[in-house]
């Protein structure tokens, strides 16, 4: 009986009675977040390793707010990631596209690609200091060649990947290399750079945080390394908290702009 | 009158460090009418698909050549339409657009594309579906937007591949009918490969029987059943003839080897 209902109601449901709309997955997911807090809570008030209890995080995220100073973090923060980020897409896609439809730029820089792929961007940053001084520009270049190197490798597969009976149709209809590759390369390798963007995203935004713990005035990585020279445990998870709402709403950008951009694509 | 397509002592070998490995098409010799529908039928490896994507530019011969109205074929090029068996929809753009496709590539202007793709979506029978994305299609109506994309570029020529296979066997039996009637409103010289005995012999005013390994022409039958064709004439004694014949023709090298 209740098998059947669960079939009538959604056939994603295996077996299991439970309402999966996707208003009671937010009402599940909301219930698992207070549940969690509320862990958080319980933990805290018995005084384990010292952690601040939510209510004094709460308040420490006010008074922030209120001086503005958890504003300007964030901005600051954000500044870096989007002029990075926005610098390796653009660049990323580009190169990404020559890399696949020439075999010749191919062999050229795919060397250079799965190299420096191999080395986490952080660890690049004691170089970047050195050669670039302590101002933005160290911060910005790292951002740059993480989101730069995820993208690139994702805008080639792309274009690599696809279909060769739909390349021979555009042909037999007419069109050019020019016509082919506007008309169909890059429409058809768009999923394949979306899922770029929305890694080389990710990646900048775990960079900044950690450039700005090394080396910044400003920022939330900042905010959480000065908070750490005076043991304010607070300060640090409101950072902490920012960093992660930040990322999950630019992520979540970024996946709604795929899903208006490749609304063709059929999908399981 | 000089035939539409010529094939001309066409060969094609795939070669694995310079031996020959595998002869795919040996020493193809078959002119085609204008305005002739002819099918070609054959085991897999009997060059079928080979010869085809040869007239369509798609793949150099070794040697031999193709003629196209007495012009050697050197690249694929709108007046010879290729439909493929896995319809190659372009799946960001809708019906209209993928009909369009071609119409833009040749420098027509919005209302004559409009025209023209409008025309041909109603002879498919997609007009209530222009605006649909082919992810919403069915495998038959993807197909016929195919068709209809392949036809509104004007060609002289449709090379068919198979465009049927993936069909379950009734759809397939409707497109029969409605190319078939698209034929007769648009003549077109019409290749048209297949595997299917009973498609080949419906459709084709000549069957071409090839043979595998090498791919060689082994027979051709010729249809001698008026057009247009019924569904009663698929249940007739001279179709069911022909079949056979068509039929023991495929299958007479394979009994033999």
């Amino acid at each position: 009986m209740a098998v059947m209902e669960s079939e009538n109601t959604s056939d994603k449901a295996r077996g299991i009675p439970l309402p999966t709309g996707p208003l009671a997955m937010l009402g599940i997911n909301i219930v698992a977040v207070v549940f969690g807090i509320s862990m958080w809570a319980l933990v805290t008030s018995y005084g384990v390793v010292g952690l601040p209890t939510p209510l004094a995080v709460a308040r420490q995220a006010v008074i922030q707010a209120q001086s503005g100073l958890l504003w300007s973090d964030a901005l600051a923060s954000l500044g870096r990631v989007f002029t990075g980020f926005a610098l390796g897409i653009l660049v990323a896609i580009p190169v990404g596209f020559l890399m696949g439809w020439y075999k010749i730029a191919r062999a050229i820089i795919e060397p250079y690609v799965q190299f420096f792929r191999t080395i986490p961007p952080l660890a690049i940053i004691p170089l970047a200091i050195v050669t670039m001084g302590i101002d933005e520009t160290p911060k910005i270049f790292v951002i740059f060649l993480a989101s730069f190197l995820s993208s690139v490798v994702a805008t080639y597969q792309g274009v690599i990947s696809v279909d060769r009976t739909m390349i021979n149709a555009a042909r037999v209809l007419g069109a050019n290399d020019f016509t082919i590759f506007r008309r169909v390369i890059v429409p058809a390798s768009l999923p394949y750079i979306m899922v770029g963007v929305r890694i080389g995203l990710g990646s900048s935004w775990s960079t900044v945080v950690a450039a700005e713990l090394i080396a910044a005035q400003s920022g939330l990585g900042f905010r959480m390394q000065q908070a750490q020279l005076y043991y304010d445990l607070a300060t640090i998870f409101v950072s902490l908290i920012s960093i992660g709402i930040l990322g999950l709403i630019m992520d979540r950008i970024v996946m709604a702009i795929d899903s208006v951009l490749t609304a063709w694509q059929e999908k399981l | 009158m000089t035939p539409k397509i010529s094939f001309r002592d066409v060969r094609k070998t795939f070669d694995i460090a310079g031996r020959t490995a595998f002869t795919a098409l040996e020493g193809l010799n078959l002119d085609i009418d204008d305005g002739e529908f002819i099918t070609v039928v054959g085991p897999s490896g009997c060059g079928k698909s080979t010869a085809m994507n040869i007239a369509a530019g798609l793949t150099a011969p070794s040697s031999g050549q193709v003629l196209v109205d007495d012009a050697v074929v050197a690249g694929p090029g709108p007046e010879r339409g290729v439909i493929f068996q896995q319809y190659a929809l372009f799946p960001w753009l809708t019906v209209r657009q993928n009909v369009e496709f071609g119409l833009k590539i040749a420098g027509h202007n919005r209302d004559e594309r409009r025209r023209i793709s409008d025309h041909f979506i109603a002879l498919v029978g997609l007009t209530d579906f222009a605006n649909s994305l082919p992810k919403t299609l069915s495998g038959g109506m993807k197909q016929r937007c195919a068709i209809a994309r392949a036809y509104a570029v004007n060609p002289k020529i449709l090379l068919m591949d198979e465009p049927f296979g993936a069909l379950d066997a009734l759809t397939r039996v409707q497109l029969q009918d409605q190319l078939l009637a698209m034929w007769s409103k648009e003549r077109r010289t019409v290749m048209f490969i297949t595997h299917d005995v009973d498609e080949a012999v419906y459709l084709a005013s000549r069957v071409v029987v090839m043979a595998a390994r090498p791919g060689r022409l082994y027979k051709i039958v010729n249809v001698d059943l008026p057009y247009p064709r019924t569904e009663d004439m698929r249940l007739s004694s001279e179709f069911s003839e022909l079949r056979n014949e068509v039929w023991r023709a495929v299958y007479h090298p394979a009994a033999a080897a």
